[in-house]
């Protein structure tokens, strides 16, 4: 949008109530970026802003007519980004404002709940103020009384000079109206004008009115007296005496003003660019050794600006460096490597060690395929429960909690909706897929190594978390108050969490409340022991992988037979392939009902005392020798 | 003194109050101190006598923030003007980026004004200064006081200014006069800084032909 011509400085009138914000605005048309960067200035209604801030952009213009100036209303900016967001033309939309030299936004007071705006505007204030481009804002009040802006917004829009326009005293108003009686071509009895100034009104534009009232007047009565203005235009209110400090620090910012227009001028400007950057990059807490290197020579070296920009650009590098060894460690960050552009490599090479030696947390194994997973009635639950988890990672079961005996294929589930998730994810999604007593030991070594942080960072770094044998963690405080934060943060992130245990979270000894109540806050699926049908299919597919032809019959006897846990049923397979392997024929029902069913009907139960004996957790029937052979008689002998 | 320290990006100008004996050169600096804002206030050191007079010198500091991204300086200096501290006069006045001779306007005081201006020429001369290349502006003081008492600006031109100096009619007890002399004489300083900065380590006053 064009300036208005006719706004100029020399038309503007100067009085003690603007005499800063006419300085400052001054200063930055003659020397655009260089002093006051951003210049806000804010005002009532009807007291210059938008006057002045065309002027700037006038004065600008004329003084450097190279440089490219772009006057706004915030409004219309606001208009252009919605359009630009419509068509898809962000890119354009950024190139456009990329590279004014100097922006002049007014009305900024509109920014108020304009979400989308704030965020796109302070990233372009932040690219333009890099770039030591002017900024220029106007409002009708300060930045921090602009309500529902982003704080960051706020800061950045008070960055620089706020100065504000108060109502013009007497003296400017007779100024003023003198200023516009010209302007018309209008005049008026000695004393009319100082009569009208007499009225306090708030801002120039009522003082316009009543002065276009008097000249209206004037034409229909004929010519006015002073003591008819009164009448006119409503009583007259007494002058206010204006305050002798904001005069007394007029006369030394008038000099700084002068002064920083003196310095622009007479120091070379490349050596202005590089000491400003210089001052930018110091202020935002980086080493500048090779500008400052730069600020000593004579004569501007050819490539200077590329220098100053591969300054800008090898920060920007060691941002993103110090970004990326966060995620592993926060403690990492902030070290003084990432604070000096010249030690760019070193920083590289240290944070490429520190990614290596950051091992992410084991993934799932990759043998546990969900397909590989047959559902019954007695795991139908946890089953859709897992599907629906690979489905919506996140949103439908969160956390996931299996729990049942073991042997039923918890494992298998839990690497299963591992690897579905890592698999749907893509290649950067990572899934934490651990034992709980590989985290109790991990956690351990962190706090004995004093790398906590680490540890924290790695898992939380993960998209998924999928715990095996979570009851390991009962009764250890330390592990189950990082396992609570733990969860917290993925939680809240929205990101997976898969419990595995033998039990119902009701059911682990020692666990805090916080934690339980946590775990039951998704969905506790059971795993029970095999059922007939799934018995029956995973002996077709065991027998089928040992690659033995069965039938029907076989399988069906095969599966009548009660297990408590699918390792059992393994542990069948093998006995019976065993049986028919030695009898050199095919597997045949004879022969495994031989093998499982040996003459002694007694034999194949164990005696009561053996399974009195045994911990519930060898209850597996292929994992312990039943049939002892007389060790009652052996024992007596050796005992000889 | 270098003026302006590319490295450390410092412009440092030091400008120095130069005139006859109660001509108001403190009066100078005590009227800017007193406009400058709080939170840039230096400290003003003035070793005065019990009589109120300059016995050492003034001394001022002004810190006008960073400018274009330099720190920018100003240290304000006055002389004692009696006759006698000639040695105090000559190391005030050495390595002064900028020279302000207030004058006395009063019609009696237009010798020791004279004698005070060949003073400080014969001063620059001693410490390797051309006076024709050192920025000096000539102020006008006392313009207050009535008529008949001061010289006008014009007879104290003709009487004082025979470089043709830029000149300032002035009244620094209440203000008027003195920050414009002020300006006057930094804008003439600020304009060597090219020069300056082409050769840095050059003292400031020598300057090239």
């Amino acid at each position: 949008m064009q300036a208005d011509k006719r706004a100029r400085f020399d038309n503007y009138v100067v009085g003690s109530a603007n005499r800063l914000a006419v300085a400052a605005a001054h200063a930055v048309a003659d020397a655009p970026g260089a002093v006051y960067n951003p210049l806000f200035i804010y005002s009532s209604s009807g007291l210059g802003k938008t006057h002045l801030i065309h002027a700037v952009a006038n004065q600008a213009t004329s003084r450097h007519p190279d440089m490219s100036i772009e006057y706004v209303p915030l409004e219309d900016f606001v208009e252009q980004l919605h359009a630009a967001i419509a068509t898809g033309e962000m890119d354009r939309f950024k190139q456009r404002y990329g590279r004014v030299d100097v922006l002049l936004l007014d009305d900024m007071q509109f920014l108020t709940g304009r979400r989308e705006t704030q965020s796109e505007l302070l990233r372009l204030l932040n690219s333009l103020q890099g770039g030591k481009r002017q900024i220029v804002m106007t409002s009708d009040r300060p930045p921090a009384e602009i309500s529902d802006v982003d704080e960051r917004l706020i800061q950045k829009l008070s960055g620089g000079l706020i100065v504000d326009i108060g109502t013009p005293d007497y003296e400017t108003r007779v100024a003023i109206l003198r200023a516009k009686c010209d302007e018309k071509g209008v005049s008026f009895e000695p004393g009319v004008i100082e009569e009208l100034a007499r009225v306090e009104f708030s801002n120039v534009r009522e003082l316009q009115g009543a002065l276009n009232r008097l000249a209206a007047a004037q034409v229909v009565d004929g010519t006015l007296t002073p003591s008819q203005v009164a009448a006119l235009v409503g009583a007259p209110a007494p002058a206010p005496a204006s305050s002798p400090s904001a005069a007394k620090q007029d006369e030394f910012f008038s000099f700084l003003t002068d002064m920083a227009s003196a310095v622009a001028a007479q120091i070379e400007p490349w050596k202005v660019r590089v000491g400003e950057a210089v001052a930018f990059w110091n202020g935002e807490g980086f080493r500048t050794g090779p500008l400052e290197r730069l600020m000593v020579e004579k004569n501007p070296p050819a490539n200077w600006e590329a220098l100053v920009r591969g300054f800008a650009q090898a920060v920007e590098q060691l941002r993103e460096l110090e970004q990326q060894v966060c995620t592993v460690d926060p403690g990492l960050g902030g070290s003084d490597l990432f604070r000096d552009p010249e030690r760019l490599t070193e920083a590289a090479a240290f944070v490429e060690r520190a990614l290596a030696g950051a091992v992410p947390p084991a993934g799932p194994q990759a043998a546990f395929a969900r397909r590989a997973f047959e559902e019954s009635p007695s795991n139908q639950m946890a089953v859709r429960a897992a599907d629906a988890v690979i489905a919506e990672p996140g949103h439908r079961y969160n956390p996931l909690f299996l729990a049942g005996p073991s042997g039923v294929g918890k494992t298998h589930l839990l690497n299963a909706i591992g690897n579905e998730l890592a698999r749907g994810g893509g290649a950067n999604f990572r899934v934490a897929c651990v034992g709980a007593q590989l985290f109790i030991d991990e956690l351990i070594a962190a706090l004995q190594d004093g790398t906590i942080d680490r540890f924290r960072a790695r898992y939380r770094a993960a998209d998924a978390l999928l715990i095996d044998d979570v009851q390991f963690v009962g009764g250890k405080e330390r592990t189950q108050d990082e396992l609570f934060h733990v969860f917290n943060h993925f939680h809240s992130a929205g990101k997976q969490l898969v419990f595995v245990s033998d039990v119902a979270p009701k059911q682990i000894e020692g666990l805090e409340e916080r934690l339980r109540s946590r775990f039951e806050g998704g969905l506790v699926a059971e795993l029970s022991a095999p059922d007939r049908t799934l018995r029956e299919k995973l002996f077709g597919r065991f027998l089928a992988d040992a690659r033995v032809p069965t039938t029907p019959e076989l399988l069906s006897y095969l599966a009548e037979r009660s297990a408590t846990s699918v390792r059992e049923l393994i542990g069948t397979v093998h006995r019976i392939c065993a049986a028919a392997d030695s009898s050199g024929g095919p597997l045949t029902l004879p022969i495994a009902r031989q093998t499982l069913e040996p003459a002694s009907a007694t034999a194949t139960t164990p005696p009561t005392s053996v399974r009195q004996a045994a911990d519930s957790f060898f209850l597996d029937d292929e994992k312990i020798v039943w049939e002892w052979p007389d060790a009652s008689g052996r024992l007596v002998e050796e005992l000889r | 003194m270098s003026l302006v320290n590319y490295a450390t990006r410092e412009i440092t100008c030091k400008i120095v109050y130069y005139g006859p004996g109660r001509s108001g050169k403190t009066t100078n600096l005590h009227y800017i101190y007193g406009q400058v804002p709080e939170d840039r206030k230096g400290k003003m050191v003035s070793l005065a006598t019990q009589t109120d007079r300059t016995l050492f010198f003034d001394f001022l500091p002004l810190d006008l923030g960073s400018i274009s991204g330099f720190t920018t300086k100003f240290q304000l200096y006055t002389v004692p003007g009696q006759v006698y501290y000639q040695a105090t006069r000559r190391l005030v006045l050495q390595g002064a980026d900028g020279v302000v001779f207030v004058a006395d306007s009063q019609s009696r005081q237009l010798d020791e004004n004279i004698e005070s201006f060949q003073d400080l020429h014969a001063n620059l001369a001693e410490q390797g200064v051309d006076p024709r290349v050192m920025p000096i502006v000539v102020q006008y003081n006392k313009q207050d006081l009535p008529k008949e008492l001061i010289l006008s600006v014009a007879e104290l031109s003709d009487a004082i200014n025979f470089r043709d100096s830029p000149e300032f009619p002035a009244d620094a007890l209440h203000g008027p006069g003195v920050f414009e002399t002020l300006r006057g004489i930094s804008e003439q300083v600020l304009r060597r800084l090219s020069a300056a900065g082409a050769s840095p380590g050059t003292a400031a006053g020598a300057g090239t032909k």
